[in-house]
């Protein structure tokens, strides 16, 4: 005894393997086809409201009937493309959410308020494609199939050897059915989707996408700088500190017995402990100077030019920011300015900056011969650095110079 | 730390020849300086891990002293080498100098063959009567382990250490380092008698089977702290 369960028409499309060919497969391209066939009949409403609206927007202006027309056109629109991402957002078995814009006000209102819509412009844009290309789209599966069933009926009903040669030869359009009903019926929703979808929504997921990237690309670079403090202190300071030990240890121990090598081993570990400063100031340097933390990104930028082999000029006038902003900021400059000393046999170079309320630009150029690689590892760190805040970085350095890099930094001081 | 590790010294130093790995040129020279001073001829400094692994094949070193990390990666050459060198060469007296406590690397160590290791911070050469105490107590088949690498062990266990008593555990901590009851009485200011006393209370609360030798006592206590 088989239970005959009302079937989901709208169920999520499934795209098996085609070539078996099942009771289960065969209902299930026929509810396609039935869907298919819903898809078609779209067509004339489709058309009627988007001649309407085309209407609408030239009489509006000018009689005011448009306004009137588009109290009836507007919903009317609304409630096909309802039915629409209804419709194939269970085929794809997700919610398609319009996203309209608030329309709430007066009645003479509300049309102004639709024009500026997106939302309301993309069920216009939809509404055409129902009345053209989606049409034709979605009326293949349902002609193929019945197609031959015309023939098959004319053949009884009428008499005539024709039909049955037609129905004998148009065999293969149920082969086409079986395999094209369900991509079709398939692409028909994913386009409705885009056109009848949230774009926000979209837009969102990959700006989420290009955050999770980035995140990912500054923890890698984080546990590199740590692994190159590390390494700094080990063989610097902390190698030194230890030496210092050494020599005072063997120092106390030959103090007694020959005090002249206890003073030299003395002087020698006074020598170092100097050193192991030294290489305890470049680690800080390295880790977060000291000048930016004083006098921030400006003063610290220009600090930075005065050690430089190459003439700059510094014009940055920015307030104080972030700190890990003006940090991001300040390797990115530094790491231009060196690539400027090392490649570009520029004769003058400059920086300057300035801050809008909203974001922090830096120019870092020389007149140097050019050619700077953005894909260059130098350059890729900074671009990685700016990353993440969401910052950018343009090169411009055509071959011959001069070469010009621009940083870009979102962010606010408060 | 005056009277630390200073029991195994021998007394008058026999001459003793030794290899030296150290990567860091400044702590090359330093340390092969401190050993010297101390009758230690320094056979072979090197300043990697292969020329320390040929070092090692030499069989006219009587200890070797390495460096955990050297070129050509940084990570753990100098132990590797040198536990491959016990592996070869079964009770060959090996003394490790790191910059940090790593008690994973002290398991090492300790499992490559009773007795004869060492394991030390480079902060106590600079205390270097003790350094060469520790040295010549290794090259003797002793057993030296840095206090605080004794220490991780220690407080890593701390559920069956709740049967002891402050002053064994103090006691225990001690044994772990490498001392003998003399030194442990006389860093603790108490007779030697209680600290016989204490020592057989650890055995009996952490069922251990008492040991007469000291070597082979150091052994049974880091067993048991380094987890059954």
């Amino acid at each position: 005894m088989t239970h005959f369960e009302p079937m989901d028409v709208l169920a999520p499309i499934r795209l098996g393997r085609p070539h078996t060919v099942t009771t289960e497969a065969v209902v299930d391209r026929l509810r396609l086809t039935l869907v298919s066939a819903g898809y078609a009949a779209s067509f004339l409403p489709s058309l009627a409201l988007a001649i309407l609206t085309v209407l609408c927007l030239a009489l509006g202006p000018a009689l005011g009937i448009g306004v009137l027309l588009a109290q009836l056109v507007f919903p009317a629109t609304a409630a096909l493309t309802a039915v629409h991402r209804r419709t194939s957002g269970k085929l794809l078995d997700e919610e398609i959410v319009a996203g309209y814009a608030s329309d709430r006000g007066a009645v003479l209102v509300r049309p102004l308020r639709w024009m500026r819509d997106p939302a309301r412009w993309r069920n216009f844009g939809f509404l055409w494609f129902s009345a053209s290309g989606g049409f034709a789209m979605s009326l293949v599966p349902v002609t193929l199939l019945t197609l031959p069933l015309t023939w098959f009926i004319l053949a009884v009903t009428a008499s005539g050897w024709i039909w049955l040669i037609l129905l004998l030869l148009s065999g293969p359009a149920w082969i086409a059915w079986w395999f094209v009903t369900p991509p079709l019926v398939q692409a028909r929703a994913r386009a409705e989707r885009a056109m009848l979808g949230n774009s926000r929504v979209a837009e969102l997921e990959e700006r989420v996408e290009r955050v999770r990237e980035s995140r990912a690309e500054t923890l890698d670079h984080s546990a590199a700088e740590v692994r190159r403090i590390e390494r700094d202190l080990h063989d610097g300071a902390q190698a030194r500190i230890a030496s210092v030990g050494m020599s005072v240890g063997l120092a106390e121990k030959l103090v007694h017995t020959d005090p002249a090598a206890a003073a030299a081993l003395l002087r020698e570990a006074r020598e170092t402990t100097i050193d192991a400063l030294e290489d305890l100031r470049g680690v800080v340097r390295g880790i977060h100077p000291p000048v930016l933390a004083d006098k921030g990104l400006a003063g610290a930028i220009e600090a930075l030019t005065l050690a430089l082999p190459v003439p700059t000029s510094v014009a940055v006038e920015v307030p104080r920011l972030p700190a890990p902003v003006e940090s991001a900021a300040y390797f990115a400059v530094a790491e231009c300015l060196a690539n400027t000393v090392k490649h570009a046999r520029a004769g003058r170079a400059w920086v300057t900056g300035r801050y809008d309320g909203d974001r922090l630009r830096i120019t870092v150029g020389d007149d140097g011969r050019g050619g700077a690689d953005a894909a260059g590892s130098g350059l890729t760190g900074v671009a990685r650095r700016l990353d993440a805040f969401d910052g950018d970085l343009r090169v411009l350095s055509p071959a011959g110079g001069p070469t010009l890099i621009e940083l870009e930094v979102p962010c606010r001081t408060s | 730390m005056p009277d630390q590790l200073s029991d195994g010294d021998t007394g008058a130093p026999a001459p003793m020849r030794a290899v030296l790995a150290e990567d860091q040129a400044l702590l090359r020279v330093g340390l092969t300086r401190i050993l010297e001073s101390g009758g230690i001829e320094v056979v072979e400094a090197v300043d990697n891990a292969p020329s320390l692994a040929r070092a090692l094949t030499r069989d006219d070193i009587d200890i070797a002293v390495v460096d955990v990390r050297l070129p050509p990666t940084f990570s753990t050459e100098g132990l590797e080498a040198a536990t491959a060198a016990r592996g070869a060469r079964p009770g060959l007296p090996v003394l490790v100098l790191s910059q940090w406590v790593e008690p994973l690397y002290a398991r090492d160590l300790l499992a490559s063959g009773e007795g004869a290791v060492g394991y030390l911070l480079k902060d106590r050469v600079a205390d270097v009567d003790a350094f060469l105490a520790a040295v010549r107590q290794v090259a003797g088949g002793g057993t030296v382990l840095d206090p605080e690498v004794v220490a991780a062990l220690v407080s890593g266990r701390s559920r069956p250490l709740d049967r002891l008593t402050d002053r064994e555990r103090e006691v225990l901590t001690l044994m772990a380092e490498g001392r003998t009851n003399a030194a442990i009485a006389a860093r603790l200011v108490v007779t030697e008698k209680a600290i016989g006393k204490h020592t057989n209370n650890i055995f009996a609360k952490l069922d251990l089977p008492p040991a007469a030798d000291d070597n082979r006592r150091v052994l049974a206590v880091l067993a048991w702290l380094d987890g059954r």
